[in-house]
């Protein structure tokens, strides 16, 4: 009658009371290529329409999914088509208006985030790339919820140098623009290099030009149960059990994930597109994949065997969750932002986890080089320089990378930036600033790899 | 449809009466109760049906835990769902 036992519901209710256990973002993609008009007016006009029209029951479907299964949902996001595509059609125009737009939209709505103001750059820039990219210092710090991103390489199309000049300076006058105010702008622009179409988390959400009109995507979270479940293994069982561990608990995680995405897809009336199978940390206290890492038997996160812990651990962590959903997708694995992990936060802070580490440990979990405090004068040639470096490694291991620096301005090496809420904060790390100047500024292509050519 | 009633905190007389009692105004049925205490700690898992819930589902998890604030202890009103899916394959 009950095919699930007392001690199955004590121990979801555990998880979720005890050990942060909640779904990171129910996230709408929502395409925009209807709204391209040549008037802005229009154009702008018809995006908050259609964004407000798609996701108008958004917060109050997953308020309600919320409130009967019992399980946190934290944020309520909304990703749209890249505004680059809809700045191309009004050349000359204000583009920051579309980001004024987006956060009209999310303010009617209530939701979280807003991700999108975005451009794919990665063979070329094309009419609306450039104006949305130089737009971005400006639309970032005149809005609160809107989110940027840029993708500037691909595994297919090598990398932009001339985008990663570029994002260079973009990152560091979005830090300057907003530096009254712990230079949060730079915080909300990430730099990919084989950016996901069905993204769920932010900064980098955005709705690709391959999906379709309108869908759900979900992203769930879980370090915090991942830990407890390791500290039952003991510290004397082999790394094969570890890693059955964490499969067996990315599975439960998922499917809860799985059962989310299907109830707000039926309840909106809207397709099921994918759950990102990210295990993604907060601030909070027991919610830390450092402590994930540290738990498998690392004096602190970022000593030697980080790296082969996090590439288990993100590999373990598909393992289990790919049979638990229909239909996985997104970045799916583990995430290492530092300011938003109180475990990276304590191993920046003694020292031991370098920008250095962390570029190594990108090289094996699902993202890159993630909520990174640099001191406030570091050039924009070596933080394209740092762009080009995470590139490569995501367009050699086809595999997607992440650049989201804040470059803490007035600050220095010891001193500390704090965001508040999930964003946290963290420790101005030391950066190398030998100059790659002449590098960064020979702009062109780099050639995509030898892995491009799989037909 | 059926949902998890979940009752943590210290134990005192009338947990169960009253619970029950909230289940019996709003028509929905128990057809499992699991109960311990321990070391004068109270556990209760109960699983009721709500197909005939006078109310909707959410203002029936709200009374139960108005409830659960006034008896200092942590009642939760779960679908059964979210057991089905992380529990069965």
């Amino acid at each position: 009658m009950v095919d699930y036992s007392y001690q199955d519901v004590l121990e979801t209710i555990h998880m979720i009371q005890q050990e942060h256990l909640d779904i990171r973002t129910v996230t709408m993609g929502i395409s925009l290529l209807s709204c391209v008009d040549s008037d802005i007016d229009a154009a702008c006009r018809k995006v908050y329409e259609k964004v407000t029209g798609c996701a108008e029951n958004l917060v109050p479907v997953c308020t309600t999914i919320e409130r009967e299964l019992g399980i946190p949902i934290i944020n309520k996001r909304i990703a749209v088509t890249p505004i680059a595509m809809l700045a191309a059609a009004c050349p000359n125009a204000d583009v920051t208006r579309f980001a004024k737009t987006l956060q009209r939209a999310a303010d009617a709505l209530g939701i979280d985030f807003i991700g999108g103001y975005s451009a794919l750059v990665h063979k070329g820039f094309s009419a609306g790339d450039r104006a949305l990219i130089e737009s971005i210092p400006e639309a970032l710090a005149t809005t609160q919820n809107v989110c940027a991103s840029v993708n500037v390489g691909s595994t297919k199309a090598g990398i932009n140098m001339d985008a990663v000049r570029l994002m260079g300076r973009v990152i560091r006058r979005s830090a300057e623009l907003t530096a009254d105010n712990a230079c949060i702008g730079a915080a909300k622009l990430v730099v990919f290099c084989n950016a996901p179409e069905d993204n769920p988390f932010m900064a980098g959400a955005f709705h690709g030009p391959g999906e379709p009109e309108c869908v759900i995507n979900v992203g769930v979270s879980g370090p915090g149960v991942v830990v407890e479940a390791l500290k039952k293994c003991g510290k004397d069982c082999s790394i094969d059990v570890l890693a059955e561990t964490v499969k067996k608990t990315a599975f439960k995680i998922t499917r809860m994930g799985q059962l989310v995405a299907r109830e707000a897809s039926q309840r909106l009336n809207v397709p099921f597109g994918i759950v990102d199978l990210s295990l993604a940390p907060t601030p909070a206290v027991g919610d830390s994949v450092a402590h994930i890492l540290e738990e498998m038997g690392l004096e602190t996160c970022g000593a030697c065997g980080t790296t082969a812990c996090l590439a288990m651990l993100n590999d373990a962590v598909k393992k289990g969750g790919v049979m638990a959903s229909s239909h996985v997708g997104g970045l799916s694995g583990a995430f290492i932002p530092v300011s938003e992990d109180a475990g990276m936060i304590a191993a920046a802070r003694s020292g031991c986890l370098t920008v250095e580490k962390l570029e190594a440990m990108t090289a094996v979990c699902s993202v890159g080089l993630d909520m990174i405090v640099i001191p406030g004068d570091t050039s924009a040639d070596v933080i394209a320089g740092m762009i080009a470096d995470e590139a490569a490694i995501g367009m050699v291991n086809s595999k997607t990378t992440a650049v989201r620096l804040i470059p803490a301005i007035g600050k220095q090496v010891g001193d500390e930036l704090t965001f508040g809420g999930l964003l946290g904060s963290g420790p101005v790390m030391a950066v190398n600033t030998a100059s790659p100047a002449v590098l960064i500024n020979r702009g062109g292509r780099l050639p995509a790899p030898m892995q491009s050519l799989k037909n | 449809m059926r949902a998890v009633i979940s009752v943590i905190g210290t134990d005192a007389v009338g947990i169960l009466h009253k619970v029950s009692g909230v289940c019996y105004e709003n028509n929905c049925n128990i057809v499992d109760v699991n109960q311990k205490v321990m070391q004068g700690f109270f556990t209760m898992v109960m699983i009721v049906e709500i197909d005939a819930c006078k109310v909707p589902f959410s203002a029936f998890c709200d009374q139960l835990d108005a409830l659960g604030r006034t008896m200092g202890l942590t009642i939760h009103a779960m679908h059964e769902d979210i057991f089905h899916s992380m529990h069965r394959i």
